[in-house]
């Protein structure tokens, strides 16, 4: 069973990894404003939900996870009403014809 | 493994302090400063030592991050200002100097360095306390920590005559345009509850466990920003007497109890031992409140319009 755990707890930390280095890859490469906080808010929400959830199974008690489950939804409120305000901003500084 | 993960912290904070030093815009300099802040403190978890790592990340990079945005933010542009060459150099030399000199004490301490641990562990049990941080901090050397919110007070006072005669005492500039963004106003009515909870708990914790009144001060005043950049609270005016009672109450509470202490032990802030965790958590609850507002204030700025 534990074998099966660690297994779990690798595929699930490394998907999150790979969803990490996307996202960074995005912020680096994306042309514009909107498609980067795009790609990093999914590294922040997929990426981290992944390994989270990877994670879980070797939390010490359940009170232990359930602090991590909370770490994670204040991640996903704190990142989305951010990449919200920043997407606000970015679209308030583009030209008109640089609107989507 | 966790040699290459210091290997690789330290060369971040490294990367990071060199481009806080040579970046040109000021607002770059501070994004790159708050990174900085946010790698220091991971460092300090990876040498054990979590009390400094949470100061570190709520006062160095938070809540002084925010400070030096707002800073920015109201400096003209750098390249109208940008200071003399010599200058500069002096300033670089003065830096490498202090560098060199703080480099050149860590390297040629004594083996073993000398330290009061084993003293400070050895009295733990007389304070009540669990955590030796907390206990050098409020109880062996309380004078240090009394003063330190004593200067806190100074700079408040320091930033608050910065502004102009007339608005003495009136609003600060708001920390966001109103009406605030809808995303902002959401996060502002959600996280707070959590936030305010979360700092009353590192101050409560900090008996026994890592945290203190800094760091929970340090996280409750980035609430009451929140609440304030939201819209949700408006900007209140300096002169206010329930605000100004609430900054002076920390500092206030740890005289009195000092004084308390002459009257019981004979000497300033010597806590009876059969009371002493009673009266150390009094203090804390007064400091965090105080340490919360001031730190809010400093952030706030001086005022610019007078109270209405």
């Amino acid at each position: 069973m534990s074998i099966l755990l660690g297994i779990f707890t690798i595929l699930a930390v490394g998907a999150g990894c790979v969803f990490f280095i996307a996202g960074t890859l995005g912020l680096l490469r994306f042309p514009d404003a909107l498609t980067r906080l795009h790609a990093l808010t999914k590294a922040d929400n997929l990426g981290l939900g992944l390994i989270l959830l990877g994670l879980l199974p070797q939390a010490s008690s359940p009170w232990m996870a359930a602090k991590m489950v909370g770490v994670w939804l204040l991640m996903q409120l704190a990142s989305g009403a951010v990449g919200q305000l920043l997407a606000e901003t970015a679209l308030g500084e583009a030209t008109p014809e640089d609107r989507p | 493994m966790s040699v290459l993960l210091d290997f690789i912290l330290l060369l971040l904070a490294l990367a990071l302090a060199f481009r806080v030093a040579t970046v040109q815009d000021t607002l770059g300099a501070v994004i790159a400063f708050v990174g900085l802040g946010i790698v220091l403190a991971l460092v300090w978890v990876r040498l054990d030592a979590i009390d400094v790592a949470l100061t570190e990340a709520a006062v160095g990079s938070g809540i002084t991050g925010l400070l030096l945005v707002r800073a920015a933010s109201r400096l003209p542009s750098s390249q109208a200002r940008a200071p003399a060459p010599a200058l500069k150099l002096a300033a670089g030399l003065l830096s490498a100097l202090l560098a060199g000199a703080l480099a050149a004490v860590v390297l040629l301490l004594p083996e073993p360095a000398p330290t009061l641990a084993l003293e400070a562990a050895r009295h733990l049990p007389q304070t009540g306390l669990g955590n030796p941080v907390t206990a050098v901090l409020v109880a062996y050397r309380a004078l240090d920590t009394l003063l330190e919110t004593v200067v806190l007070l100074l700079a408040l006072v320091g930033v608050w005559s910065l502004g102009p005669d007339r608005a003495w005492g009136g609003h600060p500039e708001p920390l966001a345009p109103m009406p605030a963004a809808p995303p902002l106003s959401f996060l502002g009515r959600v996280l707070p509850p959590f936030g305010i909870l979360l700092g009353v708990h590192l101050a409560w914790t900090g008996a026994d466990n890592p945290g203190g009144a800094f760091q929970g001060g340090a996280v409750i005043a980035a609430m009451l920003l929140l609440l304030l950049m939201a819209g949700h609270a408006r900007m209140p005016a300096l002169s206010g007497q329930r605000l100004r009672v609430l900054v002076i109450l920390g500092p206030a509470v740890f005289m009195l109890i000092g004084l308390v202490g002459v009257l019981a032990t004979g000497s300033f802030l010597g806590f009876p031992e059969s009371i002493a965790k009673p009266l150390i958590l009094f203090v804390e609850a007064a400091l965090i409140l105080s340490i919360a507002v001031a730190l809010g204030l400093l952030v706030a700025g001086p005022a610019t319009r007078a109270a209405q």
